[in-house]
């Protein structure tokens, strides 16, 4: 069932378009993320679904009905900001009953829920504190708590996890999945980090100048990147100019120059002579020692330039003949392995077919 | 270092001796037995005693205390109007408008005010013309207070307010007025004594009809400086004091919350 649909919106600043005729549909019960570089539009969208900016054209629909004329605060929608937005004046217990209080519940109800989402939040000794004592992690979960606490139909996040440092955000990405799936709320979830965006949505709607580059689930959306940026931004990719030179129901033949023909997978709307980039990722580039046999018949002779180590995995950069250079991962999964190759060494390098594709320009 | 440290105190010293000593004097000579403000002579209240029974002077120490009630009272509420648009509607034109008068020569205020009341309102000087000139040179001051405090503060919060249930009213209410709150205070109290102890714009636009303290204690020191004047200057400063202080209270407390 959909719960919010945004439809061809667009919103300017001046000669500036923030958001450009945007159209997405979100599920309820979904984790949704939109994901995109700083100044993309994410935030600008946001506000419009909060309701602190209407856009200029296009409609938001929830359950069907347009609410671009519905202010905030009758919007069934609260936000969690990356700034927290507690209110200093008012003590923890006072800022996660707010919401309450303005819908007119009575006291003692509004103690009841406050105290069970203090509890669930692992907050019970904080509730008299003021939010200037409390630590950001607990900045955090006063603001999750405070925006749940009334059972909105849609939670809205923007980069909530961006103040925190590393160790933390890890231990609240786990706690904010479960929230969502105990609370039942749809999170629209907004940020710029992509292994945050991967590890925690259902969908994700990769946004780039305020137009929507592509919305897919994680999976499909690192493994198969519509266009180039969707493959750069996500995650590591390596990329070598190609050119089509045929086209059939199950392939594409490309020319990468130094290198000869490859095959890749067929993709639907390439035709012949169309200019791209032929793109692997690194974890799915082999490499092996020039001895070794033979074992498919898209491989290269490449010399290792440099590594990188970073403890779990080694990353290699190799040139190929045709004076290119390309990343590949390799875990240490071998123990007391650093690396397995060195500066200079000529290695074989191969990818599976289905690995490779091809985007275009 | 140790020199260093010696002569900074000694320069801070004598600003501070430089500042106060004058005030000082007035308040040991205000206890004179003496009606000459030249050599101590022995304690005494006699000059409080003249002073409380000096019709004329009371009568003008409550003529000032109403002129600034009223005009604080007015200056805050307009001022934290003031406030509260240029920080939220971000027009240029919006804080020149209202500092202005704070950085106008007071001649200039009080000679404009008076040309204007007289000549495009046509009204008969008074207590009343005298609240709304001082009203005119408060606004600016709580609006800066206001502005300031409200600079300091994450924007996000009101939004937040409203996202979370609250209509525009009820943000004010729950939200904006208990934040801006010291602010307001402060801005009220730095008004009441300005207000009261206002000489140039009083002067202009006092009228001939009633006593007004400023105005009176310099009528009092163009025949001789007595005694009496140390006193009631010493009660003025009293009161003045204690306002500055009680403001500045609301002020570290502003600070104080701000911390995050």
């Amino acid at each position: 069932m959909v719960l919010i649909e945004i439809r061809n919106v667009t919103k300017r600043f001046g000669d500036f378009i923030a958001v450009d005729n945007v159209s997405i549909e979100i599920k309820a019960g979904e984790f949704f993320t939109i994901l995109g570089p700083s100044g993309c539009g994410k935030t600008t969208l946001l506000r419009m679904i909060a309701g602190f900016d209407a856009p200029d054209s296009g409609q938001i629909l929830l359950e069907g009905k347009d609410i671009i004329d519905v202010p905030p605060e009758k919007r069934p929608f609260h936000t969690v900001f990356q700034s927290y937005a507690l209110f200093p004046h008012m003590t923890v217990a006072d800022n996660i009953g707010f919401p309450l209080k303005m819908a007119g519940k009575a006291r003692h109800e509004i103690m009841t829920l406050v105290t069970k989402a203090l509890e669930e939040v692992e907050l019970s000794q904080f509730g008299n504190r003021y939010p200037h004592e409390l630590s950001g992690g607990q900045k955090q979960r006063v603001a999750f708590a405070r925006g749940l606490i009334n059972q909105p139909r849609l939670l809205l996040l923007d980069e909530p996890l961006g103040a925190l440092d590393e160790k933390l955000r890890e231990n609240m990405q786990r706690e904010l999945i479960n929230l969502q799936a105990e609370a039942g709320v749809t999170f629209i979830y907004i940020t710029h980090a992509q292994n945050e965006a991967l590890a925690l949505s259902h969908r994700i709607a990769i946004m780039n100048r305020g137009k929507i580059e592509q919305v897919d689930e994680p999976a499909r959306i690192y493994n198969f990147p519509m266009n180039r940026f969707v493959a750069d931004f996500i995650g590591k990719i390596n990329m070598l100019d190609a050119s089509v030179i045929e086209v059939s129901t199950f392939h594409l033949k490309l020319r990468v120059a130094g290198l000869g023909e490859i095959t890749v997978p067929a993709k639907a709307c390439i035709k012949i002579n169309d200019q791209g980039v032929l793109a692997v990722r690194p974890e799915q580039i082999r490499i092996a020692p020039e001895t070794s046999e033979i074992h498919s018949e898209l491989q290269f002779m490449g010399k290792i330039k440099g590594f990188f180590y970073i403890g779990d995995v080694t990353t290699y950069n190799i040139e190929l003949p045709n004076n290119t250079w390309i990343e590949a991962l390799l875990p240490n999964s071998e123990p007391g392995h650093a690396k397995l190759f060195d500066i200079g060494d000529t290695v074989v390098v191969s990818w599976q077919e289905q690995s490779a594709q091809f985007l275009p320009n | 270092m140790q020199r260093r440290m010696t002569t900074l105190w000694i320069v801070s010293i004598l600003i501070y001796a430089f500042l106060y000593i004058p005030l000082i004097v007035v308040v040991v000579f205000s206890f004179n037995n003496s009606k000459l403000n030249a050599e101590w002579v022995g304690f005494t209240l006699h000059w409080y005693q003249t002073l409380f029974h000096n019709h004329e002077m009371l009568l003008a120490a409550r003529n000032s205390l109403i002129i600034a009630i009223s005009a604080s009272t007015l200056a805050t509420l307009l001022g934290t109007m003031a406030g509260l648009a240029i920080h939220r509607y971000k027009l240029k034109v919006l804080p020149i408008l209202a500092f202005t008068p704070v950085a106008m020569p007071e001649i200039l205020l009080g000679v404009s005010l008076l040309l204007f009341f007289l000549q495009v309102l046509n009204m008969t000087l008074g207590m009343f013309s005298i609240i709304i000139a001082h009203t005119t040179f408060c606004i600016g001051f709580v609006a800066i207070i206001v502005r300031a405090r409200l600079q300091g503060m994450d924007d996000l919060i009101f939004e937040a307010a409203r996202d979370l249930g609250a209509t525009p009213w009820q943000t004010f209410y729950h939200v904006t007025l208990p934040l801006i709150r010291p602010a307001i205070i402060a801005g009220a109290l730095m008004s009441f004594t300005l207000s009261i102890d206002d000489f140039v714009i009083t002067f202009f636009t006092k009228g001939v009809g009633e006593p007004i303290l400023p105005i009176q204690i310099y009528t009092m020191i163009k025949v001789a400086i007595t005694p009496e004047v140390n006193a009631v200057s010493t009660l003025l400063m009293l009161l003045t004091l204690t306002l500055i202080i009680v403001a500045t209270r609301f002020d570290t407390s502003v600070l104080r919350s701000e911390s995050k």
